[in-house]
């Protein structure tokens, strides 16, 4: 920006006039268009807040019985997926920033952004069609000789469509945007940083642990969340993979799994009606508020560890 | 710089213009020599069942090469909000699942005239059938209590007794049962729970609803994620439309005292003999579906989708159309189009008669 200042000696031309016009229009739109989406599904929410709750689907005992299923299994798939998602993602990205010779890093690089191009929905066939009866037996498996771990209560599914499979896809999905933030981030960690870790003696893992990681941090923190924020409004690959039922639980394997807002919403919209539709777009609100809500935590995180990383 | 730019930009803006409406010249000219010479020119607009998605899709692209100068647009929203715009004076015609209630009839029809009544008439019909994936079992008997024994939950296992005792000649694995039923609400759900709870209410104590009833089994997305899932899977059951059922096995339901795959001429015949609906009337062929019959040459479990029109339009011009695209559609033509289409069974050509009677005096 600070190129953009004119010099005192330099008079306003209508192009610098323009210019500075369109870019101030533009960062107002998205205001514009953020304050438009809340007061919509505000104003879309409030008849199913206020209807009988005997004419919400299932005809659960109030609007919150009926969302809280999904609010957790939107939570609860996401947080599988980051879990997953957010090892492999820094294990590439430090290949790639400090182990890969230049020329494999790059073509890796190269296709790991590639990943990041790949529709959903095709990753939903994916999970459907290849993934999801090969895990099968793993799951019978896990069931079978672990089913005394709350995680994997039997019974089992038949089909392998559990909440475990949607997080893998999505881990899959998030993989890309992880590793492409952390990746910049790495190869920003100051020279100086390296070589002196290097010259007091220090193996490159030993260097990337006192130099890289900690300078990476709240890069890493911001690349999980965008990764999270991915994985909480995915919504395809949920309609199409997971086996949904309306209930609370963290088995990993069974049939019954919780549906995500996002994934439900696709689902009951086409042949929603009448308040049905309001109260999806009440659901939609809650998802808009938990995003909200997980973002701010990561911008607290981010600033306040901030102070301490070898940025400055 | 930039008139050399704006050059470019312009010449593809020409080029790609040129390009598109080349291609719709070449689209327009054989409907417009093939055809034969029709009157009819317009727009109506329908909305309505899903289940009749693809045959409306299948009708519309025929009847428009038929009628060149009409456009007919079928929104499938489903039957709910279809039959909610039409009642509001949205459509011109609806597709439902279920027969209008009484208290929508009370309330009147925004697009007809005040007092002239409505049509409603059976215009596809499906059988749904009970498909399963189970190692070494071809065949499979089951009545109604045990199909909802299983989709409920209370029949975990396919060695159960209830099932042996159907099936003495099968060899039925000890493996837990996967029943998918579809997560998305859906009339083939509708009607297959309201056979289960009509013929079976002592287990199926839920009432027929667009919604799986219970948090029980396995969830799919759609007719083709059901037989996806049971065709993925191991040991599985589930429900679709009889066209969808591709090569998996197919339960034979226990009607009086005989077996029933699910045929279209099964469909067709409980359809045509059951009795009139209780809003039944001239103009109202809706009929109440006999899913306790007990003859062998029915197949109870069948989904009804029935198209509901005006006898007489306030838009006077919109009559001659709707008149003519639903006359093709229960027709012997349209029927057939649905069957490849949408692999439907064909309404009796009694039932097609008497359907072109009511809606060859729409006005």
């Amino acid at each position: 920006m600070t190129t953009a200042t004119p010099s005192p000696r330099a008079k306003s031309r209508l192009a610098d006039r323009i210019f500075s016009g369109t870019t101030v229009f533009a960062g107002s739109l998205i205001l514009a268009a953020l304050a438009a989406v809340a007061v919509f599904l505000i104003a879309q929410s409030i008849p199913a807040l206020v209807a009988d709750p005997a004419e919400l689907k299932g005809s659960p005992s109030s609007f919150w019985a009926y969302v809280a299923p999904l609010a957790f299994g939107t939570v609860w798939a996401a947080f599988l997926a980051l879990l997953m998602a957010l090892p492999v993602s820094i294990g590439i990205a430090l290949f790639i920033s400090h182990y890969a010779p230049r020329r494999v890093a790059q073509g890796l690089g190269y296709i790991i952004d590639l990943l990041a191009a790949v529709p959903s929905v095709v990753f939903g066939l994916w999970g459907i069609k290849i993934l999801a009866p090969a895990v099968t037996p793993l799951y019978d498996w896990l069931v079978n000789n672990l089913g005394w771990f709350p995680l994997f209560a039997p019974p089992v599914s038949g089909t392998g469509r559990t909440i475990l499979t949607v997080a893998i896809v999505l881990a899959v999905m998030i993989i890309p945007i992880i590793t492409a933030v952390t990746r910049e981030v790495f190869l920003q960690t100051p020279r100086l940083h390296e070589e002196a870790a290097l010259a007091l003696g220090a193996t490159r893992w030993e260097m990337i642990q006192v130099a890289v990681l900690p300078f990476g941090r709240p890069g890493m923190i911001s690349a999980a969340m965008l990764g999270l924020g991915r994985a909480l409004g995915e919504t395809m690959v949920v309609a199409m993979v997971l086996s949904p039922a309306a209930l609370i639980t963290f088995v990993l394997t069974s049939s019954q799994n919780p549906s995500t807002i996002a994934g439900n919403i696709a689902l009951n919209f086409p042949e929603a009606h009448g308040v049905g539709v309001n109260a999806l777009v009440a659901t939609g609100l809650i998802l808009f508020a938990i995003t909200l809500v997980i973002n701010s935590i990561a911008r607290v995180v981010i600033n306040r560890r901030k102070a301490f990383s070898g940025a400055n | 710089m930039n008139f050399k730019r704006l050059g470019t930009i312009g010449a593809v803006a020409i080029a790609g213009s040129i390009l598109l409406s080349s291609c719709a010249a070449n689209e327009g000219t054989p409907t417009e020599t093939d055809a034969p010479v029709s009157t009819l020119s317009g727009t109506i607009d329908g909305a309505g069942s899903s289940a009749q998605g693809s045959a409306q899709e299948a009708w519309i692209a025929a009847f428009q090469t038929a009628n060149p100068d009409v456009t007919i647009n079928y929104d499938p929203s489903g039957s709910g909000a279809g039959r909610e715009a039409f009642i509001a004076g949205g459509t011109a015609f609806a597709g439902s699942d279920s027969a209008l209630k009484q208290e929508e009839i009370d309330g009147g029809f925004a697009a007809c005239v005040p007092d002239t009544g409505y049509i409603q008439v059976p215009d596809y019909i499906s059988p749904i059938a009970v498909i399963f994936n189970v190692e070494g079992v071809t065949d499979l008997n089951l009545d109604a209590a045990t199909i909802a024994g299983i989709f409920k939950g209370t029949i975990t296992s396919w060695d159960d007794p209830a099932i042996v005792a159907l099936n003495k000649d099968a060899k039925l694995p000890a493996a837990p049962i996967t029943a998918v039923h579809r997560s998305d609400d859906s009339g083939t759900t509708k009607n297959f729970t309201d056979y289960l709870n009509k013929v079976a209410p002592e287990v199926w104590d839920a009432p027929a609803a667009d919604p799986f009833p219970y948090t029980t089994g396995e969830a799919a997305q759609g007719t083709s994620g059901v037989v996806d899932a049971v065709t993925n899977g191991t040991n599985t059951i589930g429900y679709a439309d009889l066209s969808k059922a591709g090569d998996l096995g197919v339960v034979s339901v226990k009607v009086g005292d005989e077996f029933v795959k699910p045929t279209a001429e099964g469909a067709a015949a409980v359809v045509a003999e059951s009795p009139a609906g209780d809003t039944a009337g001239d103009t109202d062929l809706a009929i109440k579906l006999d899913r306790l019959t007990t003859d062998p040459t029915h197949y109870p479990v069948v989904l009804v989708s029935y198209l509901i029109a005006c006898n007489e339009y306030v838009d006077a011009d919109v009559a001659p159309l709707v008149s003519a695209y639903l006359t093709y559609v229960t027709s012997a033509d349209g029927q057939a189009a649905a069957a490849d289409a949408a692999g439907s069974a064909p309404i009796t050509a009694e039932t097609s008669d008497k359907i072109a009677a009511i809606l060859a005096a729409i006005k």
